[in-house]
């Protein structure tokens, strides 16, 4: 384990300390067995038999994941599919969406995530987000980024260096050393989502969850992005959800694919396909939908 | 060989579709009559404001703003009270007003959302909004005036705050609802909670909109009339107490002295109608400017 000291960390968390970890030998689901822990690899996130209801009906069920520390995970699949609906389980995000109700097991470091004794703003503050359209605030560039560290109680003396490392890190600083009073929404797109990444990371957070951060740039922006992924999984794991499944495989270690299913009822539901290392899934998938949907076939 | 040639069904771009000719005669008789309708909706507006400085500009001196109201037979300056008046009642009003409109507007869009109180209070700000302001007027001359026996500046302010009230609720209310959604999440997302989310991003986002809403209401209780008549009673010296002895406002005295027979007060009428017009123009552009200002330094 290489990241004892976290863990220990986080049993602050919750008063009565850490809960009983999931047996890693049975899954509900007999047609994905579970990945068995490899040496070194450190499980962030361990979700069982998930499903998300938005006003009562199901959007996505039936999803078994295990998300390992400082590796960039991908999810994959066509809209509707639920990619972006567990991503937003995995920060505590649907505790704001009015009707939204998520039900089976997620735990983070072995603790149980939606425990009532669980404080969410404090869940987001280690699981940090991006959004597919870049949401800078009406801000100054400095204050975008110091918006988290402030809320954390970070002093005002160490702000000026907690904002230069951050920008440094998403490689905007040098774009933007000299006009940090100006408003963050005065940058161009790609430079607004490393702004995002920025103000995510400079709460030191343990995971970024990235939302199809991509979508809304043109090529370059992305590949700058992309590359700084690889740079951030050194220090943070990266869950990120993606349309565009050249980026799944260029930048994840992990895939998951989903798909959207019609039930019983006609509604569309989303569904966990296939979970395996990214070059795997890409190259030999072992379900025929996933094989489908990579070559082309459909979605 | 030449590398632009035309294929034989070529139609000259020049050769106008059928019908065309038509319709470019009412594109231009259309505009005319817009461009007509926007000038004959201006004529009232530039002939009110332009009388009003013809009447009023030869009445507008530094005495004139601050001396005391001579008896009407008199020529000559003097509306200090009113304007003293005026501002004091308006402020007072603003003061009770702004807050609680805002805060109103926060619980309205922050807290109630689509449930049953919120809805109800929507609804009771929308009716208050269509409220005739003398009976505003009416109301708090028959449960303040008559309880403290006297009129005062404050139960002036009262009636004002009452009308500024609703709007100030739905402007704010309509304001937080057009901040982005991402916004909020984007705040969310960095572990702030709800309270500090309003305070330092949602509240932020809206505040041109807010603050021009704020403005412009003080702008419209600072020309209400009729809802003074009734409470805040008559002076002719001016008044800076909010609590205590009578007051006098300008467009009370513009309504008195407009009706009065001799010509020295009917002056003073026409300067106080321009003094009041340029206290709510100056509102207005201000109102204007903060918006202005904040919006650039939002996204500058």
């Amino acid at each position: 384990m290489t990241m004892t000291e976290d863990t220990t960390a986080n049993v602050a968390l919750v008063t009565t300390g850490v809960e009983t970890p999931i047996p890693q030998v049975s899954t509900p689901d007999e047609s994905l067995p579970p990945e068995p822990p490899e040496e070194g690899r450190e499980l962030v996130f361990q979700v069982r038999d998930l499903e998300v209801r938005y006003s009562g009906h199901t959007a996505v069920r039936e999803v078994d994941l295990d998300i390992a520390a400082n590796e960039i995970t991908a999810f994959i699949g066509p809209s509707g599919c639920g990619k972006t609906t567990v991503l937003r389980v995995l920060n505590r995000m649907h505790d704001i969406t009015p009707g939204a109700k998520v039900f089976g097991r997620v735990t983070y470091h072995g603790e149980d995530l939606y425990s009532s004794k669980v404080d969410s703003a404090e869940v987001r503050r280690r699981i940090g987000m991006v959004f597919q359209k870049p949401n800078p605030f009406p801000k100054t560039i400095f204050d975008n980024v110091a918006y988290g560290p402030k809320i954390n109680g970070r002093k005002r003396s160490e702000m000026a260096d907690i904002v230069e490392h951050a920008l440094t890190r998403a490689a905007l600083w040098d774009e933007v050393k000299d006009k940090l009073k100006h408003s963050g929404l005065s940058l161009s797109g790609g430079q607004q989502q490393r702004l995002c990444i920025a103000r995510a990371i400079a709460v030191e957070p343990d995971v970024v969850l990235m939302d199809e951060p991509c979508s809304a740039l043109d090529p370059i922006a992305t590949a700058r992005i992309e590359d700084l992924m690889e740079e951030l999984k050194r220090e943070f794991t990266i869950v990120i959800v993606t349309h565009n499944m050249q980026q799944a495989a260029r930048v994840s270690d992990r895939t998951a694919f989903f798909t959207a299913e019609v039930d019983d009822e006609g509604r569309r539901v989303g569904r966990l396909v296939e979970f395996d290392v990214t070059e795997k899934l890409f190259t030999a998938p072992s379900d025929a939908r996933t094989e489908g949907y990579i070559t082309g076939r459909f979605g | 060989m030449t590398a632009f040639s035309a294929p034989s069904d070529h139609r000259s771009l020049l050769t106008p579709r059928p019908g065309s000719r038509g319709r470019k005669i009412r594109s231009v008789v259309a505009s005319g009559l817009i461009t007509l309708a926007f000038f004959v909706a201006l004529v009232p507006l530039v002939a009110v404001v332009l009388y009003v400085i013809q009447q009023g500009a030869d009445q507008l001196n530094w005495a004139f703003l601050t001396d005391p109201i001579p008896i009407d037979r008199a020529f000559g300056p003097g509306m200090g009270p009113a304007v003293a008046g005026t501002l004091l009642i308006t402020g007072a009003a603003s003061m009770m007003a702004i807050p609680l409109g805002v805060l109103g507007g926060i619980y309205l869009n922050e807290y109630g959302g689509r449930g049953v109180l919120a809805r109800v209070i929507r609804f009771l700000a929308e009716v208050m909004t269509g409220v005739p302001s003398v009976v505003m007027g009416l109301f708090i001359y028959t449960f303040v005036v008559l309880q403290t026996k006297e009129p005062n500046a404050f139960a002036g302010a009262l009636a004002l705050a009452c009308l500024m009230m609703p709007i100030v609720i739905r402007t704010t209310d309509e304001m937080l609802r057009l901040v982005p959604g991402e916004l909020r999440e984007g705040s969310y997302a960095l572990g702030s909670r709800k309270s500090r989310t309003i305070r330092t991003v949602v509240l932020p986002s809206a505040a041109p909109g807010i603050i021009s809403g704020a403005l412009l209401a003080v702008a419209r209780a600072a020309g209400e009339t009729a809802p003074l008549i009734f409470t805040i009673g008559i002076v002719s010296e001016t008044n800076w107490s909010l609590f205590n002895g009578p007051n006098t406002a300008l467009s009370a005295q513009i309504y008195r002295n407009a009706l009065s027979p001799f010509p020295g007060a009917q002056e003073r009428a026409w300067g106080a109608a321009l003094t009041l017009i340029l206290i709510v123009f100056i509102f207005t552009v201000l109102a204007r400017l903060v918006t202005a200002f904040f919006s650039r330094r939002q996204t500058a």
